[in-house]
């Protein structure tokens, strides 16, 4: 383990954007923190969560997937995709990091995302430990620990330095270029603030929330449920929950007509639109029921079904705190597991 | 790129009962105005949803500009004085979110008005080069590599 | 307030009068409000409430959740009734279906300003008077309730009910708090920081739609942003022009409908003033065609659906005479 103090944790950021590119989260507006790329002078935000969450960075909300350009009766094909550059995240909390294990499941399975591959082959992701969770985190529902965040790096913040423990090889290979700037310390430096972490953990209001109600084979249990029609009919069909979700991975393809060509893009989709999946016979889902029950038996029944019982969130609150009329999966799961004990 | 090389791309849309025929008769008349000018005909000015003006700038147009009958002459009776409302706002829109507002414009110009037609897209196509080109409201997709 | 409201809506439940209550209830936290239908006494005992938190806006849940058959109780806060007369007046709702309490309002408070000043593990939130209490995981605050009020209530432009059957508390009154003062400092500015200013803030957009799905104004059955034979549907804004595009048409189309209620601004999860473009539609409108507030009463006739012959020219926003 190795430590810089908080004071030249600057001096730090400037040595790792000389060799790649950083992204750390910083202060945008009023109550608003947001992945930006580092440079001097940026500072980073005291603020536990960034708006958006981290996912941007492998799964971006708009992506160029292929480009026809049409000169009289000939097409021609280009991939406009360029070579990712290295690029290093600083600051991303455990939940967000655990996401990308949930993303990767989904686009590194056959037959693999390349444009995702890509940008993930190219990022080395530093977590950085939550010292203050927040009343609308649950992210050890499913058990994730914000003590021990993981990602390539992990970080801890403590009585005015910053802890660094590489975790991967990518980690080890970028903390070995920074050694200069670091100084070795003991192991068990962060014990104090991870038990400190830890012994919030236990007090935060959502503590007891548990997923045990759910996971594969719940499909006709929660299916047909009654309690559908109550929980989803605030929802405003706005997509908030989704785009700012960290697991979220539902998108589009589109063309757009340049004028000169067409640009086949990808961007971000929300179940909760009326639109989702619209086919040529009309919408599978027709009201907002329907899409409302996608979202949280995705999350809950469907992912786990399909990918071992991993559950598809990661608890980090987002949704909890951004949606317009506070309907949440915390909510959801109260209400529907209410039957279970 | 240097203003005199510069070409302007201009989007008219022109009523189909006034200013279409303003701008026929600027034809028959043999009264010169650039090239630059992309007339589009429509119904009525009313026709002209605020969406086209935006359309407009995102496939490339430069400026636009909205021809109608005078107030008061509408084929349709009232047409005009609608769009005069909306585009009074939409322009004060615009022009709130710091798109320069000469690139923008309405004229009445009516069938009998070939010299006012020519006139006033010269001095448009005017405006519009010295501003240059459109980099506000433009959208880079549709810009040609 | 709560407490009367509850007996009220139980009284009117139990003679038959209406069947269903339109109302909030609160959710895990203190803060989260979520609009709600009650149709029993117990479910209203159990969670139904009113305070400074309650801030949706019950005319577009209504909209939304409205019957035909049967009478529906709906609580109206005063900015709540510009929108529910607007909604009468586009025949959007059906009156005779809905019994209308209107109710008074002391500002709500903005949670998103308690954290943005960096107060986070919020166990509980109380507003009292001048005062909003705050427990946290990490130690108590106290705040003056001016100071985390949101925006819109701080520019609160009534507390008058513009439609009721029924009153509940006393009637305010129309109010000059200074609503345009954010419009007329942008419009103050040159092109150049109006542009970049706008472009700082649009540039956060998620294109979430929250704000349009939030509107009691927005009632189209299909938006032409959804709809993909309009050529300019969209689901993500791909390049910035479709952000500037989004956020024009859709001021535009509330154009001398929007009652200024701020919704729009509550609901963004980016923080982006949204109403500023509203407000500058109501801004021109007023000053070019009269003084105009939208939901003001049943029947009136939008500036954009209206002319007379001697208004302004379109010249006038070139030439700098607005």
């Amino acid at each position: 383990m190795v430590r810089i103090s908080l004071d030249s944790v600057n001096a730090l950021f400037a040595a790792i954007a000389e060799r790649e590119a950083l992204y750390i989260p910083t202060d945008t507006a009023p109550g608003i923190a947001q992945f930006k790329k580092w440079q001097s002078g940026m500072e980073m935000t005291e603020r536990l969560k960034t708006s958006r969450s981290a996912k941007d960075f492998f799964f971006p909300q708009t992506e160029n997937l292929v480009d026809f350009k049409v000169s009289g009766k000939k097409i021609d094909i280009i991939d406009p995709r360029e070579e990712t550059e290295d690029f290093v995240i600083f600051g991303v909390r455990a939940c967000d990091a655990k996401s990308f294990e949930i993303l990767d499941r989904v686009f590194l399975s056959e037959p693999v995302d390349t444009y995702y591959q890509n940008r993930r082959a190219h990022g080395t992701i530093v977590t950085l430990a939550c010292s203050r969770p927040s009343e609308s985190c649950f992210c050890q529902t499913f058990g994730i620990d914000p003590a021990a965040p993981g990602g390539d790096v992990s970080a801890w913040k403590r009585e005015g330095f910053l802890y660094l423990e590489p975790i991967t090889e990518k980690g080890r290979t970028l903390l070995s270029g920074l050694s200069a700037l670091l100084e070795e310390c003991p192991e068990d430096a962060v014990e104090a603030e991870k038990e400190s972490i830890r012994g919030i953990l236990k007090k935060l209001p959502l503590a007891s929330l548990t997923p045990d109600a759910f996971g594969g084979g719940k499909t006709e249990k929660y299916f047909d449920s009654e309690k559908w029609k109550s929980l989803s009919e605030a929802c405003l069909g706005c997509g908030t929950c989704t785009f700012v979700c960290p697991t979220c991975q539902c998108y589009d393809i589109r063309d757009f007509d340049t004028g000169h060509g067409v640009r086949r893009f990808r961007c971000w989709d929300s179940c909760m639109y009326s639109d989702f999946t619209k086919m040529a016979s009309g919408n599978p889902r027709l009201t907002q029921k329907e899409r409302f029950r996608q979202r949280f038996m995705h999350k809950l029944v469907y992912y786990p079904e399909n990918n071992d019982g991993i559950f598809g969130c990661v608890g980090c609150g987002r949704c909890v705190e951004k949606c317009p009329i506070s309907m949440n999966i915390v909510k959801v799961m109260k209400t529907l597991g209410e039957d279970e004990t | 790129m240097p203003i005199s090389e510069f070409k302007p791309k201009i989007v008219a849309f022109c009523c189909n009962w006034c200013s279409y025929a303003g701008a026929d008769l600027a034809g028959t008349n043999r009264l010169n105005y650039p090239a630059d000018v992309k007339i589009i005909r429509v119904p009525c000015s009313c026709r002209v949803n605020p969406i086209f003006i935006l359309r407009a700038f995102q496939r490339g147009a430069d400026g636009v500009i909205l021809c109608g009958c005078h107030p008061g002459d509408c084929h349709y009776t009232t047409g005009n004085y609608y769009t005069r409302r909306r585009m009074t706002l939409l322009f004060s829109m615009l022009d709130y979110l710091g798109i320069e507002k000469e690139r923008t414009r309405v004229e009445w110009v009516s069938a009998a008005e070939g010299a006012k037609f020519a006139a006033v897209m010269q001095d448009f196509v005017k405006t519009v080069t010295e501003l240059g080109e459109n980099k506000r409201l433009e959208d880079r997709r549709c810009k040609k590599p | 307030m709560q407490e009367a409201m509850k007996k009220r809506a139980k009284e009117l439940l139990a003679s038959g009068e209406v069947t269903r209550v339109i109302g909030w209830k609160k959710n895990e936290f203190d803060y989260d409000i979520t609009p709600a239908v009650f149709e029993s006494a117990e479910e209203i005992d159990r969670d139904f409430r009113y305070d400074d938190f309650c801030g949706p806006n019950l005319s577009k849940f209504t909209f939304k959740n409205q019957k035909n058959d049967t009478k529906t109780l709906v609580f109206l806060k005063p900015c709540d009734t510009y929108s529910m007369t607007q909604l009468i007046t586009e025949h959007r709702v059906n009156r005779d279906a809905l019994y209308l309490i209107g109710i008074p309002c002391f500002g709500k408070i903005d949670i998103e300003k308690i954290r943005a000043d960096g107060t986070d593990g919020i166990l509980s939130i109380a507003s009292e008077g001048a005062d909003v209490t705050v427990k946290t995981l990490y130690g108590d605050k106290t705040y003056v309730k001016a100071d985390v009020m949101a925006e819109r209530c701080l520019a609160c432009k009534s507390k008058y009910h513009t439609i009721y059957d029924e009153l509940m508390g006393e009637e305010g009154e129309v109010m000059e708090t200074g609503r345009f003062n954010e419009v007329e400092k942008l419009e103050a500015m040159t092109p150049d920081e109006r542009f970049g200013f706008w472009r700082g803030e649009l540039s956060r957009c998620i294109r979430c739609n929250a704000c349009r799905n939030a509107c009691p104004a927005c009632t189209c059955e299909s938006c032409v942003f959804d709809n993909p034979d309009t050529g300019i549907s969209q689901k993500a804004a791909a390049d910035s022009f479709e952000e500037n595009m989004f956020h024009i048409i859709r001021a535009f189309h509330v154009a001398g409908r929007c009652t200024d209620c701020g919704e729009c601004s509550r609901v963004c999860p980016q923080h982006i003033p949204l109403h500023l473009l509203n407000r500058k539609f109501i801004r021109d409108i007023d000053k070019l065609y009269g003084e105009y507030q939208a939901g003001e009463e049943v029947g009136q006739r939008s500036p954009l659906v209206n002319f007379t012959t001697d208004d302004a020219e379109p010249d006038i926003v070139r030439k700098g005479g607005k």
